[in-house]
């Protein structure tokens, strides 16, 4: 009798991981990196293809990183956030074009409007990977003395907007 | 309205799968005739309605109805009606209705199909597959409704994935879809004979076709899923042991066990409790298979839209149904007998080995997919296991598997003479090794891998010609006639083994030499300019512009030149889809017999030039051809004479062609 029921345990305990699965929720859990030192970049921009930022020249300042790509449709749905918090001007949001194609970027910024105070090009996704981006869109939240604050998976809402990130980014502001 | 009248059939539908399940499980087990009569008119009652749920949720697509939810967000009026079409199954709702509509659709074949089997039999599989219809139409009306109305109407839709608008992706779901169900019938077969107590050949006999059919289907469906990946990711990779082709696979695997354990069970009354576990398992891994591609609990990249409630709601049902049917199979196996003994050399033996073997990568192909969510879980971290760990398990699992597929079919059942098997197949074996010292060099360079890969290609192929000669010997040694006639003698069933078997052969070939000998080169090119791979030269004529139904794009002119002469012209495409502003490559491919010439557009660069990727893959279609014989021989294996499946469809045909020509 024992050993016909060993398939039952295996299955019971696979479907244990499975429920814990479906509450470790990928937009809750909180980044490894958070409170962390933001890794250093030295990318090119994509507007002046000449121009190079590093994360050294952001320091001083509280900045969102947005990682953004022109063939994620998510992002066209927080897109529009993006764009009026830009109109408002409280902090600069800098855009990480992810594994896009220039061009391809560009058009679509045309398109749907460009609220990024800069934007830097991860061709390869290099500097994702050490963002630990594992899905676009998805935004950072990077204090005066570039350690990340806060991380966002997935489309912003404007509820993350109004309730999370901007009261953070007035207290890091002060 | 029409939408309306389709959510009423899934309304009406899950009530008749509700009376038919109990009906039909409670008639069974009280022996009442007339309530287990029920379970076959209701069958086809359900297959209707879903069908006209289906007819309905089509209609709404093909007529651009924006005011319902699903058309709104899965498609356009500038996408082709046939793309319109195939978007009914393009979304999550619409799959889920193409699920039901297949499972109905099976239950009504084994309504139709199983004169043969006992009334209570037959009615405990339709009772079960009604069991399983529920929780889908539960799962649809509770969470995932196809027919929710979008108020007010939207102006046009958001049009399907681009990704999607391809003709393998039109029929690749239903195929896969065909299996991962039909893999509910031997499930349900399995749960029968828990609940009865009745397991012997005559079961195993019935379950065999429907195993078979499903695994055509699901083998189909893979290859036709991995060659879509080929031609239109612009990668040129076949497979990317991502979560989802996983999900499809392990299924496969399993399933395939199952088909041989059941030549056991029925041949030899053996592997009884065996053969029903993996029944079980089988199905157990398309449930899981969907909950993996649905819940979106492994977030493969890029995908956000999931719906929590939606993961609960199929975890929960998973639970149902695979913890109820193993805790019946805790309860019951051992009452189920065990078969008749064997020795250790001998075919049962091999198929075991065989069995476990398959088993094991599945269970290792389980083990790789669900492993990051079993760390993240424990809280050790995130982290993605790619295909370096599923080559390194995979490769020397199957491995002894293949080598056992050339000693399995030509060792006698019970009880086999191990230097009897070696002095047969000492040739077999001979022309393997030569083979696989000989072959390698002709393509250029010997390497151990290719060397390995075609000597179990050629074993497999030189084996199974042992073994024919060898039973054609034995025919001609107890009966006259020409060896034509001999031919015609062997079963069906055989025959299906045997082409199975090449096809696998041929499938190791193509990975082999693809692995070994393709070669791959990122240039910028500007028309005029040339590049050489393999034997051949490729120039880039011009750049022309397309506009189509809906997409606009470039498109590159390219003339393969082979010793100077023109070979083809090959039109590599770069699209922008204008609705959701999504770019896709579309590969040129030169299909060859040994070889496929690939190019694809990557970005363009300063002064008209643009990177272009261009591939040479030795041998990589018989990887799908492969695929497709190991399908042709379940085909010929389903219609072998004994199943009497073939002969109830030719009975059935000829009755609605009576009913026609009234």
């Amino acid at each position: 009798m024992t050993r016909f029921l060993i398939p039952l345990l295996v299955f019971v305990l696979i479907a244990v991981f499975l429920w814990i699965g479906l509450s470790l929720n990928p937009r809750e859990v909180p980044s490894p990196l958070i409170d962390k030192p933001a890794p250093a970049f030295e990318l090119p921009q994509l507007r002046e293809p000449g121009g190079v930022i590093r994360t050294a020249d952001l320091n001083g300042q509280v900045w969102l990183l947005n990682v953004f790509a022109s063939w994620c449709t998510p992002c066209l749905e927080e897109h529009p956030h993006l764009v009026a918090l830009a109109e408002r001007g409280l902090v600069p949001i800098y855009g990480l074009n992810y594994k896009d194609g220039r061009e391809a970027a560009l058009k679509w910024l045309d398109r749907h409007g460009d609220p990024y105070t800069r934007i830097v090009v991860d061709r390869e996704g290099r500097t994702g990977i050490e963002y630990g981006v594992y899905g676009v869109p998805e935004t950072f939240v990077i204090d005066k003395s570039g350690v990340i604050r806060f991380k966002h998976i997935g489309p912003l809402t404007p509820e993350v907007l109004a309730e999370e990130i901007m009261p953070l980014v007035g207290r890091l502001q002060q | 309205m029409i939408p309306e009248l389709g959510h009423f059939a899934v309304i009406v539908a899950l009530m008749v799968s509700i009376t038919q399940s109990f009906f039909a499980l409670a008639g069974a087990a009280r022996g009442n005739r007339l309530w287990m009569s029920i379970a076959r008119p209701a069958a086809h009652v359900q297959f209707a309605l879903v069908a006209l749920a289906f007819g309905c949720l089509a209609y709404a697509f093909l007529s651009n109805d924006f005011s319902v939810l699903n058309v709104a967000s899965n498609s356009n009026s500038q996408l082709p009606w046939f793309y319109r079409l195939a978007a009914t199954w393009g979304s999550h709702e619409g799959s889920l209705l193409l699920w039901v509509l297949m499972l109905s659709g099976w239950m009504s074949a084994v309504a139709l199909f199983s004169r043969q089997v006992p009334t209570d039999m037959v009615a405990r599989i339709l009772g079960v597959m009604a069991l399983v219809s529920i929780g889908f139409f539960l799962f649809m009306l509770l969470t995932s409704n196809p027919f929710d109305r979008l108020l007010p109407p939207a102006a046009d839709g958001r049009d399907l994935n681009p990704l999607l608008q391809d003709p393998g992706m039109v029929i690749h779901p239903p195929m896969l879809y065909m299996g991962y169900v039909g893999f509910s019938v031997v499930f349900a077969f399995a749960i029968a004979a828990l609940l009865s107590g009745r397991l012997d050949s005559a079961w195993a006999r019935w379950s065999r076709p429907w195993t078979t059919v499903a695994w055509i289907f699901l083998t189909i469906g893979i290859a036709l899923g991995s060659w879509w990946a080929y031609y239109e990711l612009g990668w040129g990779g076949w497979w990317f042991w991502d979560p989802v082709e996983n999900a499809s696979f392990m299924p496969w695997l399993c399933g395939t066990a199952l088909m041989h354990s059941l030549a056991v069970t029925e041949k030899r009354g053996g592997f009884k409790i065996w053969t029903v576990l993996l029944a079980i398992l089988t199905f157990s891994l398309s449930l899981l298979g969907t909950f993996l591609v649905r819940s979106g609990v492994l977030t493969s990249v890029h995908a956000f839209a999931t719906d929590p409630a939606r993961g609960v709601f199929i975890l929960g049902f998973l639970v149902v149904v695979v913890g109820a049917s193993l805790v019946l199979f805790a309860w019951r196996a051992p009452r189920v007998g065990l078969g008749g003994q064997f020795d250790l050399v001998s075919r049962e033996s091999a198929l075991l080995a065989n069995n476990v073997l398959l088993l094991v990568a599945a269970g290792s192909v389980l083990l790789g997919t669900l492993y990051p969510l079993f760390l993240d879980a424990l809280g050790l971290g995130k982290i993605s296991v790619g295909p370096p760990y599923f080559e390194a398990v995979f490769v020397p699992l199957m491995a002894p598997a293949m080598f056992l597929m050339g000693i399995g079919p030509l060792a006698r059942w019970k009880k086999a003479s191990l230097p009897d098997l070696a002095v047969r197949l000492k040739w077999a074996f001979g022309v393997a090794l030569v083979s696989a010292a000989v072959l390698p060099l002709t393509m250029g360079r010997w390497s151990v891998m290719v060397a390995f890969g075609l000597l179990l290609a050629v074993w497999i192929v030189a084996s199974g010609v042992v073994n024919l000669l060898e039973r054609l010997q034995q025919l001609a040694a107890t009966s006259g006639g020409s060896p034509v006639s001999y031919l015609k003698k062997l079963p069906r069933g055989y025959y299906g083994m045997l082409l199975a078997h090449t096809g696998v052969a041929v499938f190791i070939v193509g990975v082999t030499l693809v692995n070994g000998y393709e070669t791959e080169k990122d240039v910028v090119m500007a028309p005029g300019n040339t590049v050489s791979i393999g034997d051949y030269t490729m120039r880039l004529e011009r750049f022309e512009d397309i506009v189509g139904p809906n997409y606009t794009g470039i498109r590159g002119v390219v003339t393969v030149l082979k010793n100077g002469r023109e070979q083809n012209i090959l039109f590599p495409e770069k699209r922008l889809y204008s609705v959701q502003q999504m770019p896709m490559t579309e590969a040129a491919i030169d299909t060859g017999f040994t070889r496929d010439l690939y190019v694809s557009l990557g970005e363009a660069v300063e002064g008209g030039a643009w990177i272009v990727r261009v591939y040479h893959k030795p041998f990589v279609d018989w990887i799908w051809g492969g695929a497709f014989l190991m399908a042709m021989g379940g085909l010929v294996a389903v219609s072998d004479r004994r199943y009497r499946l073939a002969r109830a469809a030719r009975r059935q045909s000829a009755d609605a062609k009576a009913t026609v020509a009234a």
